[in-house]
């Protein structure tokens, strides 16, 4: 396949950044994109040029890292995938495809492709854990917790924080994130200790970051690779009224 | 900003009802009703909690979607192709045309009432017949109204979700009513405009 790919680049964090375009003339459809990528910067080394710099550690879909924005998508155009499993055979002969990194406020472009995302983690460190003692294993199991609590709450915590939702919310609202982190821990027992405490301090660390506010229009959870629900954004606003 | 927009989704049926009855030829029943909202005691009250509520709902729409600008400064080259609901895109320009339509609305009602207007506050159905002769003035009434029923569409399930509301089997429902709500409200008010402009 030929194509055309439109990236972003960006020297630093303070350095003026524009699309640059280069011709691909072999990209394979068995390809995956981030292989795609990896020919492209093969081919700058060759060439004495800068790679292109993108986030990417397991390519296996559960690190989170690989978060780009392809034609008008986060990860691209296909739902419930991240970069790494998106595969070249999604695309057309003399497609055009632009490469964009995450835009939001919070997650400031380090270089190229690579925004910083430790807003994420500021927010996860205010309150995302269980600090109290739950006991060793047989003492959890003697926990019972319905199969629908249970199963809801792994749906949550499966969660990647790769910051697709940010991405694709017109206002750059990180609620789909911190709805799921909140609901992992307020549908089991053992987060129920915390509950008050761990909302108030997660709510108040996202709204320090500047991330936006969320007005429901549920591109977070159509972009979701991980299938994230809106439900959970219903749920972390009950555990926050409940909280005041 | 949710609580206060439910609030005023429940103010306009009522507003409806009222205004249906400039369909009669006697003027006497919705110059009788404009006379009683305006007068009794608890209506007062309620009408403070309206302006309350409206200005909350305004002031906090345009303070969020300030931040939400703030949010994200640089765009998308490629564009934003997510989908979602289409009209929950366009929320804060659709709420800015209620606004404005609003601020008419006030000049040639309510500020009549309150004597900052020239205007009989007694007889509002020959006010409004007047109006409705106007063709802008239909025209601005309709678009705005189209605009009020999209704007009203996805208002009225993103209350509930924003106060926690979200059901399997309900959250369906209330889209399904709010679908209703957003269709028969602003054609109950059109149909008021077009039967009085093109057909009296």
């Amino acid at each position: 396949m030929k194509l055309t790919l439109k990236i972003w680049r960006q020297k630093n964090a303070k350095a003026k950044g524009d699309f640059v375009t280069y011709q691909m003339d072999d990209v394979s459809p068995e390809m995956a994109f981030l292989e795609m990528l990896d020919a492209l910067n093969k081919r700058l080394v060759e060439e004495d040029k800068e790679p292109v710099a993108f986030d990417h550690d397991c390519r296996e879909g559960i690190c989170g890292s690989c978060g780009m924005y392809i034609n008008g998508h986060p990860h691209g155009p296909l739902p419930g995938l991240t970069t790494c499993h998106l595969s070249m055979r999604h695309f057309r002969d003399g497609d055009v495809i632009w490469i964009e990194p995450w835009r939001a406020k919070p997650f400031p472009v380090i270089r190229d492709l690579i925004v910083d995302r430790s807003a994420f983690d500021k927010i996860q460190v205010a309150g995302g854990f269980v600090s109290v003692n739950t006991g060793s294993a047989p003492e959890a199991n003697s926990n019972l917790i319905r199969k629908h609590d249970s199963d809801a709450a792994f749906d949550s915590a499966i969660c990647i924080g790769c910051g697709a939702c940010v991405a694709a919310c017109k206002n750059a609202s990180a609620m789909l994130f911190v709805s799921a982190k909140i609901s992992q821990f307020a549908l089991l027992p053992q987060g129920r200790v915390e509950a008050v405490d761990r909302v108030r301090a997660m709510v108040a660390k996202m709204d320090e970051a500047g991330f936006g506010n969320c007005s429901n229009t549920g591109a977070c959870e159509a972009e979701c690779p991980k299938h994230i629900k809106l439900a959970n954004i219903a749920r972390l606003n009950r555990e926050y009224f409940k909280a005041y | 900003m949710a609580l206060a927009g439910l609030f005023l989704l429940m103010f306009l049926p009522v507003h409806l009802i009222i205004n249906l009855m400039l369909l009669k030829s006697d003027p006497v029943p919705f110059n009788r009703a404009a006379h009683f909202m305006a007068t009794f005691p608890v209506v007062k009250i309620v009408e403070i909690a309206l302006i309350a509520a409206i200005l909350i709902h305004i002031s906090w729409g345009i303070f969020l979607q300030i931040q939400n600008w703030l949010a994200r400064p640089v765009g998308y080259a490629g564009g934003n192709k997510s989908e979602t609901s289409f009209f929950s895109r366009f929320m804060i320009w659709t709420g800015a045309s209620v606004l404005t339509f609003l601020v008419l609305h006030f000049f040639n009602f309510y500020f009549i009432k309150l004597g900052l207007v020239p205007g009989d506050p007694e007889n509002f159905y020959s006010v409004a017949h007047n109006l409705f002769k106007i063709s802008a003035y239909n025209y601005i009434y309709l678009i705005c109204f189209v605009l009020l029923g999209l704007h009203l569409f996805h208002a009225f399930s993103s209350a509930f979700q924003t106060l926690g509301l979200n059901h399997r089997i309900w959250t369906p429902v209330v889209k399904v009513f709010a679908l209703i709500y957003s269709i028969l409200i602003p054609a109950g008010f059109a149909y008021i405009s077009l039967t009085l402009w093109l057909f009296r």
